[in-house]
């Protein structure tokens, strides 16, 4: 459930929002579609609310872009999943869109809140 | 995304949806450990990841293009609607295949005669060396032939334009050493010949310089594939052996590739052989060392960064060096000039070269034109066809209208339909055109003359095809398409069927059925102008009769006649011709007349050369009572003027009074214009006989004078070829075998083909025959067409407006009135088409002026014809559903609705 007075945001995420996400939270490990969803989920602290469906095109698109890599596997109570890993483009990819993720917060930040002295 | 994904894109949908299972099963699973209730844990758990459907049509759409795949909808659905109607699509198709099919063929030809490129390297930068001005004087063979032997050694060995250089000249070999002769079509080349072009030898060799050196006797043959194939059966030990032409032994040294015909369009070789053989081949010819014998061709290669204008321009300037050097000694004064005029000129020979282009360009594109026109008229009736079906699916597509599908969406869905009967028309079409097209090819050549055309598919042909397919496509399928979908859908749903229709749907199609009208006049009246044309040369007098000829031509080499019995061995043989039972004459003649052969000569009256010159011909006694020619005045030749009497002529009526200026001309005298150091007998008129056509059916009644056969004033040191023409009331195969008995009773070595002189001389309108067959077919195509299109939109109108008729009878209107009431409304249509249809043809048919012989285009009786005609066909087309009309039962037509 969100926290009372930071209503989640819904709708469409920026779409290289949601890539550049799902890159992070396979950056510990490889990660069925279930976790991967309650994982950004839970570290954005639920302010990030995806529709859990929404993830499945975008795995599809990075792993058409080779950024990730899928497997069968089984998960952590007995079942079969398709589980993710970061392929070496992938992680390359991840550390490009973090740095540009920062450049784009810095600037808007700048806007936003322009040094008070 | 990749080509691979999009090929495998049901796995991978497949795959997700599995994905998506093991999704929620995971949920379901934690769901239930925080203790929620099975059912509403799976609602949850579907809540959290949202319509599935919906994910998974993203990833399939991000697996394919999607365009492509609604149009593979879009003519899937097409190839449905045309499965349940297979009437409608085997006419739609069948029509178009016609169509399309008799257009494709007609442009094969146009292509092979006019674009298609040389199979050989870098054909574009070839150019062909021809004389602009000035005029060959002396003997030529063939239609072509524009260089003479020492003008090809000279301008070969003096141009700077060219890398190489090349000449040909064409024969006819005889591979018989009795009886009767099988000639095949054999090419003098020069030695470059093959190296020049580029074409590599499939096996053995092809010829070098080497092999072609002045004097050089026998030499090697090089073979072509065709024939390679037709007498060898493609044997590789072919090579090596020896090939009898004209009775010498060549070996055979080479083939050359298959797909490669020679450097003429419409004619083939099956050999070849070096220039330096014409000496040894034709003995008393000798066209080597004649400078006035004119029998080559010369095509160059540019050099790299020569322009074909540069070269032009070197061609010109070098012209007077080259006449000055290789002018023949025996040149008169007057066309020694005007051989000096000579100015030659390149122009390009990527696509060969080809007399037929001349003769066959303009008739060829009055038939694709005709054709394209019969194509046009199939495509009006499938539009009015596709108009009446669109109607009828009138509520489907309000439907698909209303429940908010877009216009575009249902344009291109009807599209889709029309694009799949185009499609598969095009196929079928391109089918129907290769029979058709081989069979033209088969129709234009002759037993004299085969023709060999390439008509492989190449991109030419293909593009053209699928630009006509797709032309035809849009022009039937888009206007009803969106027509169709121009509709009010509230009202087309609500309203069924109306009593009566609106006038502006029927607007579109009666517009279709007056073009098609006026298209089909316009092909009926060209194709009468080409029929006429054809009869009358068919039926055109020529002074003499032709039927019951037959020609035997004589090779008399082996028989080594000298001189001074060439005429007693004349006679001989054209007597024991005459002895065989069945046959009344026969006759020597050197010109066989109606086949493009001529012998003519400046006349010399009084002293003075006249301006005009006079056809000729060297005849036996008889020759005049066998042809049927009137002996107006004076006497026959008689066996006894030969040689050493005095020299004597019979001239014709027009020679009498243009050239000598008398009805009497008995008695007179002329000479002929005479080379220098030649005899120059003067002649005296003995006889008169009527005008005749001389070398073709189409000329006047021109000046010929004729001489006995055997008073030549330079006769052959060796008699070679002997022409006789048989009269005779029997077949030709069953004279033929009598006729070569005879001659080899003579001699048994003598050679012998034969001809009928009427089949021969049709051969020379052959293509006003071509053009009379195809345009009458196509015509009457054209015109069953347009009324089977006016047959179907009375019909339309007859149906449509059947609760009206059913009204108008039951409140008393005689069925007379409706009758005439329809037969009105097809009379305006026929009309208006036969009106604009005759104005355009007096345009249109302009192009047609210089193939017509004895009609002039805008000929009114041929006009008028052509209404009546197509107008009588048409009230019967319009009589049938006119009378249906008027036989409804009013009862039955009201309670339809």
């Amino acid at each position: 459930m969100p926290r009372r007075g930071t209503p989640p945001i819904e709708g469409d995420m920026l779409q290289g929002t949601l890539d550049v996400l799902v890159l992070k939270t396979l950056q510990v490990g490889p990660a069925h579609g279930h976790t991967i969803a309650h994982a950004i989920e839970h570290r954005s602290e639920d302010v990030l609310q995806v529709e859990h469906g929404s993830l499945y095109p975008a795995l599809h698109r990075l792993e058409d872009r080779g950024w990730i890599a899928s497997f069968w596997g089984t998960s952590e109570n007995n079942r079969r999943a398709r589980y993710y890993r970061l392929t070496p483009k992938g992680r390359k990819q991840l550390e490009a869109q973090t740095t540009r993720w920062d450049e784009i917060v810095r600037a808007v930040n700048r806007i936003l809140r322009p040094a008070s002295e | 995304m990749s080509i691979t994904r999009f090929f495998r894109r049901r796995y991978w949908d497949e795959e997700r949806a599995r994905e998506l299972e093991a999704y929620l099963a995971q949920e379901i699973d934690d769901n239930l450990a925080r203790g929620m209730r099975p059912q509403e844990a799976r609602a949850a758990a579907h809540r959290k990841l949202g319509n599935t459907t919906l994910i998974r049509e993203e990833i399939y759409t991000m697996n394919s293009f999607g365009w492509l795949e609604s149009i593979w909808q879009d003519l899937r659905y097409g190839a449905r609607i045309l499965r349940r109607n297979p009437v409608f699509a085997l006419v739609t198709i069948a029509s178009l295949a016609l169509g399309i099919g008799a257009t494709t063929a007609i442009f094969q030809l146009v292509n092979a005669v006019e674009f298609r490129l040389l199979p050989v390297r870098a054909p574009r930068e070839l150019a062909e060396v021809r004389p602009v001005s000035g005029s060959r004087w002396g003997n030529s063979t063939g239609r072509r032939a524009y260089a003479t032997y020492a003008m090809w050694d000279e301008i070969r060995r003096t141009q700077h334009s060219f890398s190489g250089m090349l000449a040909w000249g064409v024969n006819r070999l005889d591979l018989s050493t009795e009886g009767e002769s099988r000639f095949i079509d054999g090419l003098w080349v020069s030695g470059g010949f093959f190296d020049v072009l580029g074409v590599a030898p499939q096996i053995g060799r092809l010829f070098s310089d080497a092999d072609d050196t002045p004097g050089c006797g026998v030499a090697g043959v090089v073979i072509s594939d065709a024939f390679w194939q037709r007498q060898y059966g493609g044997a590789r030990s072919a090579v090596g052996t020896t090939l009898r032409l004209n009775g010498r032994p060549f070996d055979i040294i080479g083939v050359t590739p298959p797909g490669f015909s020679g450097v003429e369009v419409g004619r083939s070789f099956d050999v070849a052989v070096p220039l330096c053989t014409e000496p040894l081949l034709e003995p008393e010819r000798n066209a080597v060392a004649k400078r006035h014998y004119w029998w080559l061709d010369v095509i160059g290669r540019l050099r790299p960064g020569v322009t074909l204008e540069k070269a032009s321009a070197e061609l010109t300037a070098m012209s007077p060096a080259v006449t000055r050097a290789t002018i023949a000694p025996q040149l008169p004064p007057q066309p020694a000039k005007r051989f000096l005029e000579l100015k030659l000129t390149a122009v390009p020979a990527g696509t060969g070269v080809s007399y037929l282009r001349g003769a066959y360009q303009q008739p060829l594109r009055i038939l694709l034109a005709v054709a394209g026109g019969v194509l046009l008229i199939v495509c009006a009736n499938l539009a009015s066809l596709m108009l009446a079906r669109a109607t009828a699916r009138d509520r489907e597509i309000a439907v698909r209208l209303a429940i908010g599908a877009s216009r575009a969406r249902i344009v291109r869905q009807l599209m889709a339909e029309s694009l799949l009967l185009a499609g598969i028309g095009a196929a079928a079409g391109a089918f129907i055109a290769r029979v058709f097209s081989g069979y033209l090819v088969t129709f234009m050549s002759t037993n004299s003359s085969r023709l060999f055309f390439d008509l492989g598919a190449d991109w030419r042909v293909l593009g053209f095809t699928c630009a006509v397919a797709g032309l035809a496509c849009v022009l039937f399928g888009l206007t009803p398409a969106l027509r169709a979908t121009r509709q009010n859908a509230r009202a087309a749903i609500r309203s069924g069927r109306g009593m009566t229709d609106g006038r502006e749907r029927f607007g579109i199609r009666r517009i279709l059925v007056v073009v098609q009208v006026t298209l089909s006049l316009v092909l009926v009246v060209t194709s009468l102008l080409f029929v006429r044309t054809a009869r009358n040369l068919a039926t055109v007098d020529p002074g003499f009769r032709t039927d019951g000829i037959l020609v035997a031509d004589f090779d008399v080499h082996a028989a080594n006649v000298p001189i001074e019995l060439q005429p007693r061995f004349e006679r001989d043989l054209r007597e024991r011709i005459a002895a065989i039972p069945g046959v009344s004459a026969a006759v020597d003649a050197a010109i066989q007349p109606l086949v493009g052969s001529i012998w003519n000569d400046d006349v010399v009256v009084g002293g003075v050369a006249l301006k005009t010159i006079t056809n000729e011909n060297h005849v036996s006694p008889g020759f005049f009572r066998a042809l049927d020619i009137p002996l107006v005045a004076g006497r026959d030749f008689k066996e006894s003027d030969l040689p050493g009497t005095p020299w004597v002529a019979i001239v014709n009526q027009a020679f009498a009074e243009k050239l000598l200026g008398t009805k009497q001309p008995i008695g007179r005298t002329f000479k002929l214009l005479a080379s220098p150091g030649e005899p120059d007998p003067t002649y005296e008129v003995v006889g008169m006989v009527a005008n005749t056509k001389y070398s073709d059916v189409r000329d006047g009644l021109g000046p010929i004078a004729y001489f006995p056969e055997a008073q030549m004033p330079t006769p052959d040191p060796q008699l070679s070829e002997v022409q006789v023409l048989v009269r005779s009331s029997l077949p030709l195969s069953a004279i033929s075998p009598a006729i070569t008995a005879a001659a080899r009773a003579i001699h048994p070595s003598l050679l012998v083909s034969y001809r009928s002189l009427r089949a021969d001389a049709e051969g020379t309108f052959l293509r006003e025959r071509l053009m009379a067959t195809l345009s009458g077919f196509f015509a009457g195509l054209a015109a069953l067409l347009a009324m089977i299109g006016l047959y179907g939109v009375l019909s339309y109108i007859v149906t449509r407006r059947s609760n009206e008729i059913g009204i108008r009878l039951a409140l008393g209107a005689e069925p007379r009135r409706v009758l005439t009431m329809i037969l009105r409304e097809a009379g305006a249509l026929l009309t208006v088409g036969l009106i604009v249809g005759g104005v355009l043809s007096i345009f249109a048919d302009r192009a047609t002026e210089t193939l017509l012989y004895g009609v002039k285009p805008s000929d009114p009786l041929t006009i008028a014809l052509a209404i009546g005609g197509l107008a009588a066909v048409g009230v019967f087309a319009s009589w049938l559903p006119a009378r249906r009309a008027s036989h409804l039962q009013p009862t039955l037509a009201l309670r339809e609705e």
